[in-house]
């Protein structure tokens, strides 16, 4: 490259070092540490009508310190089971994860009856931050 | 000066509960009274959650023969009530079997003194447990083995209930002893 390509190109090389730098050190913040996902009313019986209706993806992702605890509100009109709790009509339960894993549920709000929960490992460095924002950030542009 | 004016005119005070955020297990929310059960106590009295009402109860379900999941919930269970100390006093662990071809009342004493003689099993006919099954979400698959005997997979959670006898908490099986401790003193403290 010229001495006049270097000089051009040097402001772009800034900024993406910038990027990278504040991606990789500045500390994230979260507004929730909260996933929440709703049953809605009526889903038993859309169910039963044959309709696969799906609430809930089958696989829900979270980083522990960050985003590591699921909330679940039931809103239909009959009992739901997520995981290891049955939750009544109007009934949520709240599951907090301390641990990095996967773990499988039988969630009756889905068609096939499981769910999986992948917790991460809290990303302390700064490859582990760059990486949960750029993520972030691609699955944020898909919604 | 509300609670005050209530206390003076004679009313309970208002249950005070312990925020969500507190706990290391799942929690319901609105909590609701734990679905009841009737069975027969490996203590020959009646085993029910009524029963034990003052008290904060761990109900978790298992059986006698349990070669590795059962064996590691109590030993947990019994670590959390030894290191409650006196505490301890106020939580009574109850254990209903999954297994009632095999689990007589007398068995699951023995079974569950080797852990804590003041833990408590629940057996009965299969009507009678598959009920209770059925109220807490309970799920039960036999696997034959070659030789003819069998052995039981199974829901594995704990369930914690408050000394009002409302279901607050769910614990998923693996949490180790500090955990428990950690949540029982917030059930302890707030009802």
């Amino acid at each position: 490259m010229t001495r006049r390509g270097w000089i051009l190109s040097a402001p772009l090389i800034g900024a993406v070092l910038a990027g990278l730098g504040w991606a990789g050190f500045a500390p994230i913040e979260v507004s929730s540490r909260e996933q929440l996902f709703e049953i809605p009313k009526g889903t038993y019986a859309r169910r039963r009508a044959g309709d696969l209706v799906e609430i809930l993806p089958d696989r829900i992702r979270l980083t522990v310190g960050l985003n590591d605890v699921l909330l679940i509100r039931n809103f239909d009109d009959v009992p739901q089971t997520f995981g290891p709790a049955i939750m009544m009509p109007g009934q949520s339960f709240r599951l907090p994860f301390e641990r990095a894993a996967s773990y499988q549920f039988i969630c009756t709000a889905h068609a096939s009856g499981q769910l999986t929960v992948d917790v991460e490992a809290e990303p302390v460095t700064p490859w582990a931050r760059i990486h949960w924002r750029a993520r972030q950030w691609w699955e944020n542009r898909k919604k | 000066m509300l609670l005050g004016m209530a206390l003076a005119a004679g009313a309970e005070p208002p249950r005070l509960s312990p925020p969500a955020d507190l706990f290391k297990a799942g929690t319901l929310s609105p909590v609701m009274p734990a679905p009841e059960v009737a069975l027969t106590g490996s203590d020959g009295k009646p085993f029910s959650i009524a029963r034990f009402r003052g008290k904060v109860v761990l109900l978790a379900f298992g059986f006698s023969n349990c070669g590795e999941v059962c064996p590691i919930t109590l030993a947990t269970l019994a670590g959390a009530r030894k290191k409650l100390g006196a505490e301890a006093a106020d939580v009574q662990v109850a254990y209903v079997t999954v297994d009632p071809e095999r689990d007589t009342a007398a068995q699951m004493k023995k079974f569950l003194g080797s852990f804590d003689a003041t833990f408590v099993g629940g057996v009965g006919t299969r009507a009678q447990l598959e009920a209770a099954y059925e109220s807490y979400g309970i799920s039960v698959s036999k696997v034959t083995n070659p030789d003819g005997s069998y052995t039981l997979g199974h829901s594995s959670s704990i369930y914690m209930i408050d000394r009002e006898g409302g279901l607050r908490a769910v614990m998923p099986y693996g949490h180790p002893v500090d955990d428990f401790v950690h949540d029982l003193k917030i059930l302890l403290q707030f009802s």
